[in-house]
């Protein structure tokens, strides 16, 4: 039987729905190496009762992440993490993070402010998963 | 839901059995001397002390008071309180119907109100039973106990008026949603039926007796002349053997074709001569065979009489249940008035 | 799914005043339920006649498979919190746990008596005497432990300070992921409602304006802005909610599932306040209503 090491806290004016918060949260947990193989996520219960937020919406997320292969719903016990998120990619970081710097050097170099940069990026992001999609 | 119903109405009711005990042992202690006293002289008021006069019209004050007393603070806020609060939104939504709600607050209510003025009444007819056997003999100074005045302080017509008022008042207080008004309306109401009821309704309860009499000392007990003074018609009254204690309602001359009538012109030559300027207007006892007896015999020859209309003494109790029955009915229809706004009115 | 609450062309008039017409709308069961709608828009006629409080004077509810109000039976299955949180002031909390006890046959008392001891509640208070976010939490408490199958709360929150409102939906939410209870509640405020409800009703001028899951209504309403355009020239497959304009820009609010593939919008996700706002505010362009100056 594992701890329960992490609470959810919900950023109301994110944009982001509640339900995909947790899901981050408990991503960025697993990702961070918080959350470790055998541990134990709040009870239902106990996240709703923190958070004040509607029972479904705890639920809907364990389910998303139970989908993902991430965690494991024990009937009347918990849900339990039975995979990290410390993969292999992390090695990939480091080569794509160098390729980044180059292209933001190039920009400011351009003339991009801030802003221009981040608009352009998004605008770009949002057509490339578009010709994905 | 009784238990609700008692939560909510305890105070209330120990404030109201709290009086009636004092008043009910107060009665107690002094009851069995009025009995004594009725044994040994014929005309118990003579011997009467301070304070038993003054219990004695409490009694009636007290009695007269507590129906009105009770509708006005157990029954007009009854539902009102419940509607100005908000209350009735949690009652009405607990797993009990509206109309079990209402029946148990009613019935739990009418039943406290009808114990509490029926220990008063009781009390009170107990105790003042030498008094009222007294008024019934010709010698008592005071009217008989059929008297609108007593009439509705003794025996179990009380118990009537306590039901009605709770029922009024908490009809009244379920159509005004509102406690002031409804307490208002509910005193306005009740002092008036118990005004209206004698003066209008009760005469006819029970069947009444009459009798048409000739003026003739056998027959009656007294004539009373009344003499308004100049300008009006001089009238008689009397008083029929055997009647005595009865609740007279009617009392006047008729002629010779039975109608009512004024007294012929010329009797007013048969009263004696005032005692004194300003004092004429008191009754006046027939007295001895003088010329006044000579101006009854003239009457009967001339197809006079006397009708009376009265309630006998004997009717005392026939009246009561008749009253009390009536009071009964129209509490019932009231309640169902009630019953009904409360389930479709208020919804 | 089952509807615990089904209303068709139901309607309550006042003497001559209709506070609520032509109302037709299904609540599913198993969802927290938000009613939202601007003052006077009918929400408290409605939750009223669905409790059994009031009866309608047009079409017909059906509350958990009853007529409301109907007998015991059915006055069991329906919990109620009614707007103020009203109880009685000279009774103490105590006194409110045995009034549940004694009028409800399906009263939990160990789940009314561990609420008490957690808020802090003295038994011997009298109700009179709580601040009213206990009084809230007292109301809540006789409504969750008479075990209904559907809660209907009337504004719960609108009254109370931000921390006490907070607490209050705690204690709900903790209720609901317990006891699988159906619960409905109203509000004019989107934001008390934004985290709690999964399910959401729009009620304007007592007709349902919009109604559905609150995941799937966010995931379909975008805001679009861009050049002054008209609203008609829309891909047919985005339905305009709300719509402005100035000389040269126009923003619509509008509802699609498909991708927004024009260029020229910049376009961003709404939150569920500026979700329900862009309704009301269709609704007024659509047509004017007195009903509507309240917002104003």
């Amino acid at each position: 039987m594992g701890f329960i090491v992490i609470e959810f806290s919900l950023d109301g004016r994110s944009g982001v729905s509640p339900y995909l918060q947790v899901v981050q949260q408990v991503r960025q947990a697993l990702r961070l190496g918080l959350l470790r193989t055998g541990d134990q996520l709040p009870t239902v219960k106990d996240a709703v009762a923190r958070l004040a937020i509607n029972p479904n919406t705890v639920l809907k997320a364990y389910r998303e992440l139970e989908r993902d292969g991430l965690v494991a719903a024990r009937p009347g016990v918990g849900t339990f993490v039975i995979r990290t998120l410390t993969d292999g990619s992390l090695a990939a970081h480091e080569p794509l993070r160098k390729d980044l710097r180059r292209w933001l050097a190039k920009a400011r170099l351009a003339g991009l402010d801030d802003e221009s940069i981040e608009a352009l990026f998004a605008s770009t992001f949002r057509a490339a998963q578009e010709g994905v999609a | 839901m009784i238990w609700l119903t008692w939560r909510q109405f305890r105070l209330q009711a120990a404030a109201v059995a709290t009086v009636t005990i004092a008043f009910a042992l107060v009665l107690a202690a002094t009851g069995s001397r009025l009995a004594d006293l009725a044994t040994t002289y014929r005309d118990v008021f003579d011997h009467l002390t301070a304070n038993d006069r003054h219990l004695f019209y409490a009694g009636i004050v007290v009695i007269a008071v507590a129906p009105v007393i009770i509708g006005v603070f157990w029954g007009a806020p009854m539902v009102a309180r419940e509607l100005e609060a908000g209350t009735h939104r949690l009652a009405w939504t607990q797993s009990v119907t509206r109309t079990r709600w209402l029946a148990t607050k009613l019935g739990v209510t009418t039943l406290a109100a009808a114990a509490a003025v029926g220990l008063l009444t009781c009390a009170v007819t107990w105790w003042s039973q030498p008094l009222d056997g007294a008024l019934s003999s010709t010698h008592g100074s005071l009217p008989s106990r059929l008297t609108p005045v007593s009439f509705a302080m003794r025996g179990i017509v009380p118990v009537g008026y306590a039901v009605f008022a709770v029922v009024l008042g908490a009809t009244l207080g379920a159509v005004f949603r509102r406690s002031l008004p409804a307490m208002a309306v509910t005193l306005a109401v009740v002092t008036f039926v118990q005004i209206a009821v004698p003066a209008w309704i009760r005469p006819h309860l029970v069947p009444t007796a009459e009798q048409t009499v000739t003026f003739a000392r056998e027959k009656l007990d007294g004539i009373t002349i009344r003499d308004n003074g100049p300008g009006t018609a001089t009238q008689l009254m009397v008083t029929i053997k055997g009647a005595a204690g009865s609740w007279v309602l009617s009392n006047q001359t008729v002629d010779a074709a039975g109608h009512a009538t004024a007294l012929p012109s010329w009797f007013s030559g048969c009263l004696p001569p005032p005692p004194s300027p300003g004092a004429s207007n008191g009754p006046v006892r027939a007295q001895g065979p003088d010329k006044l007896d000579a101006c009854f015999i003239r009457l009967n020859a001339e197809g006079y009489r006397q009708h009376v209309v009265y309630q006998p003494a004997n009717h005392f109790w026939p009246l009561q249940w008749a009253e009390l029955a009536l009071y009964l009915v129209v509490s019932a229809l009231l309640a169902s008035c009630c019953f009904w706004w409360v389930r479709r009115r208020l919804s | 799914m089952t509807a615990v609450v089904r209303a068709e062309g139901l309607g309550k008039r006042y003497r001559r005043r209709w506070a609520l017409s032509d109302c037709t709308l299904e609540i599913p069961a198993g969802h927290v339920t938000g009613l939202v709608g601007p003052n006077g828009a009918g929400k408290t006629t409605l939750l009223s006649l669905a409790v059994g409080l009031l009866a309608p004077t047009a079409g017909t509810i059906e509350v958990c498979g009853g007529r409301p109000a109907a007998g015991a039976d059915q006055l069991a299955k329906v919990g109620f919190v009614a707007q103020d949180t009203p109880t009685y002031a000279g009774l103490t909390v105590g006194d409110h746990l045995r009034l549940g006890a004694r009028l409800n046959p399906r009263w939990d008392d160990a789940v009314a008596r561990s609420r008490v001891r957690r808020l802090g509640l003295d038994l011997e208070q009298r109700a009179g005497r709580l601040s009213g976010g206990q009084r809230a939490q007292l109301a809540l408490t006789l409504g969750l432990a008479k075990r209904p199958e559907l809660l209907i709360l009337d504004e719960p929150v609108a009254s109370l300070d931000p921390l006490a409102r907070r607490e209050f939906l705690q204690v709900l939410m903790e209720a609901v992921a317990e006891h699988e209870v159906s619960v409905l509640l109203s509000s004019h405020v989107v934001s008390d409602l934004e985290r709690v409800c999964d399910h959401l009703v729009v009620l304007v001028d007592s007709k349902v304006r919009v109604e559905g899951d609150v995941e799937s209504l966010l995931e379909s309403h975008l805001r679009l802005t861009g050049p002054r355009r008209d609203p008609a020239t829309l891909p047919a497959d985005q339905h305009v909610v709300s719509a402005s304009h100035t000389d040269r820009q126009s923003t619509f609010v509008v509802r699609t599932v498909a991708p927004v593939l024009d260029p020229s919008w910049t376009f961003g996700r709404l939150g569920l306040e500026d979700l329900v706002l862009a309704y009301l505010e269709g609704t007024r362009a659509e047509a004017p209503s007195p009903v509507m100056e309240v917002l104003g």
